[in-house]
């Protein structure tokens, strides 16, 4: 299929919404668009962050999942517990690939599941007692844990039990930071509210405890990373191209960091932050009251990378500047080789995307410089300033839809026949049947990184092992084809 | 009366950001704007307009402020 106009891409739009009953297809009018990258503002032409309806079938996840399985989960050397019943926190367990070093069990907990699996009996009585127990419990089995998060699943906030009061007492016991969490799930409309209520936490229990502790020896490159989980070693290729420049980043959040490094972020000098959906509440809080400034960068496909590297640059002096250029030279030759090896295998292919915080308007420059096109792409949970500034990445008259229901992205995908889709595990294997090359962007299916130069690489070699996989051509069973 | 953040963008100019909408705007006009008084009415680039009372001497920027939607 050719590029579409706008006008097509609004028919298929009004085709797709069809199928709804009046007041449903009202409601979901308003959560797809057709792009017009002159405008500035989203809100003029996609809702979003609203209650999913119901009867649809979407994929957000729950406030619990935002914070547990996000914010916090990645932070390894503290123990979270998913506090209420064992389901919430074992289905989610390790999805997420968040990498890190340590021994697991002993000085790093991220892959494990702590939880106070509520009973009939906790639910009518109160888990207040069982929490406290089961805190006492952690400190005696795993001392080498810097500190507590209880991340609150329904019940919690259901049955109104005092886990902040629970949590100070115990923090008081074991001396180590103890931090409650009302993430319960029914709160807010996706997991997006989970992140907020996450940064909050930080803020309010985690960031202020080393204002006064002076032992930390700063130097004027300090930055962290913000918003980078460390996604099959995401973070790690990232660092170093900011190491490489002659920064010192002395904190990431939260794939792959500590309490310590979160409780020292305050002292850097510049805050990187990856993903803007997840935590830029916490960069906004810091630059209110430490003055520490934040920009958001993206370090998917050697062109944003350059304009990005550059643009933190432009933080500091002329040395890290000269030096920046040196690190995009020294790269030049190897991410041109992956251009020259693979554009030709992939160019114009044409990808539709649906995914959640950064990666819909962030991997379209990685697609770019790969010689294809982003024909569709849309958010689980994004709200207007997300929207805002994907208007942007994408070319005119594309589609974009807003916690897109599973209905919908079919309609789409079998209109629009995109030579590839990136989505979730939920979409997979929907979209694999009907013989379209599929990747899972969330947790790269099962590859990665994808962040810098190296992370270029393998994203390339991952887009065309799928696309041109002779698997494709096998969809149709030999009795089903027609007879030659 | 929304609760906001102001802080100064890359651009240099002004932005107003309503954490409870997740909007982001950029102030088109601020009725006082000195070194000494900063403050009045504040018209946005959508062109919604917001009041807050004058204030002295100007606040360092960035800071949450309430203001009266007009
Ligand atoms: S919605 Fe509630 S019960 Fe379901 S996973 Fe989230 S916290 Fe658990």
């Amino acid at each position: 299929m050719s590029a579409m106009s706008p006008s097509d891409t609004q028919a298929l739009i009004t085709e797709v919404l069809e199928i709804y009953p009046e007041k449903a297809k009202k409601d979901r009018a308003k959560h797809l668009a057709v792009n017009d990258p002159s405008l500035e503002q989203s809100k003029k032409c996609i809702t979003s962050n609203r209650k999913s309806l119901p009867g649809v079938m979407t994929i957000r996840g729950c406030a619990y999942a935002g914070s547990k399985g996000v914010v916090w989960g990645p932070i390894k050397d503290m123990i979270h517990i998913s506090h209420g019943p064992v389901g919430c926190g074992q289905y989610s367990r390790a999805g997420r690939r968040n990498y890190y070093v340590g021994t697991t069990g002993i000085n790093t907990f991220g892959t494990m599941n702590f939880t106070s699996d509520f009973q009939e009996k906790d639910i009518v009585f109160g888990g207040d007692k069982k929490l406290a127990k089961i805190l006492t419990e952690i400190e005696q089995l795993f001392p080498l844990n810097k500190g507590i998060t209880v991340q609150s699943e329904c019940p919690i906030g259901l049955i109104g039990d005092d886990i902040e009061a629970v949590s100070k007492k115990a923090a008081k016991e074991i001396g180590k930071p103890v931090v409650p969490v009302r993430c319960e799930g029914f709160r807010g409309v996706s997991q997006s509210l989970g992140h907020h209520i996450a940064n909050d936490a930080v803020r309010d229990w985690i960031l202020g405890n080393r204002d006064t502790d002076t032992s930390f020896v700063t130097t004027p490159y300090d930055v962290t990373i913000i918003g980078d989980y460390n996604i099959g070693g995401d973070a790690w290729s990232s660092r170093t191209l900011l190491e490489e420049m002659g920064l010192r980043v002395i904190a990431q959040w939260s794939g792959d960091g500590t309490l310590a490094e979160m409780e020292n972020t305050p002292k850097a000098k510049l805050n990187l932050l990856h993903c803007y959906r997840s935590m830029n509440y916490i960069s906004r809080h810091m630059e209110e009251k430490y003055g520490t400034p934040w920009m958001e960068y993206n370090f998917f496909g050697p062109t944003k990378i350059a304009e990005s590297l550059r643009k933190i640059a432009g933080f500091f002096d002329a040395t890290i500047q000269a030096n920046t250029e040196k690190v995009i030279q020294k790269y030049q030759a190897e991410y041109e080789a992956v251009i020259a090896k693979y554009k030709p295998r992939l160019q114009g292919k044409r990808v539709m995307l649906y995914v959640g915080g950064l990666r819909p308007r962030h991997i379209i420059g990685a697609y770019e410089d790969l010689g294809m096109e982003v024909v569709g792409t849309g958010y689980e949970f994004g709200h207007n300033d997300d929207y805002d500034r994907t208007l942007k990445e994408m070319g005119s008259a594309t589609l974009i839809y807003d916690d897109v229901t599973g209905y919908e992205f079919e309609e789409f995908v079998k209109k629009v026949k995109p030579d590839l889709i990136g989505s979730g595990i939920k979409e997979k294997y929907i979209f694999q049947k009907m013989g379209i090359p599929f990747r899972q962007m969330h947790s790269w299916d099962y590859s990665g990184p994808y962040h810098g130069y190296d992370g270029f690489a393998i994203f390339a070699r991952d887009m065309d092992m799928t696309l041109n996989n002779p698997c494709w051509s096998r969809i149709v069973p030999p009795w089903q084809q027609a007879a030659a | 009366m929304p609760n906001v953040m102001i802080r100064v963008k890359e651009n240099g100019n002004l932005l107003f950001y309503i954490a409870k909408k997740d909007q982001e705007e950029e102030i088109r006009t601020v009725e006082c704007d000195s070194d000494s008084e900063w403050g009045g009415e504040i018209e946005l680039t959508d062109g919604s307009r917001y009041y807050i009372d004058p204030m002295t001497p100007r606040p360092t920027f960035p800071t949450t402020l309430r203001f009266k939607r007009l």
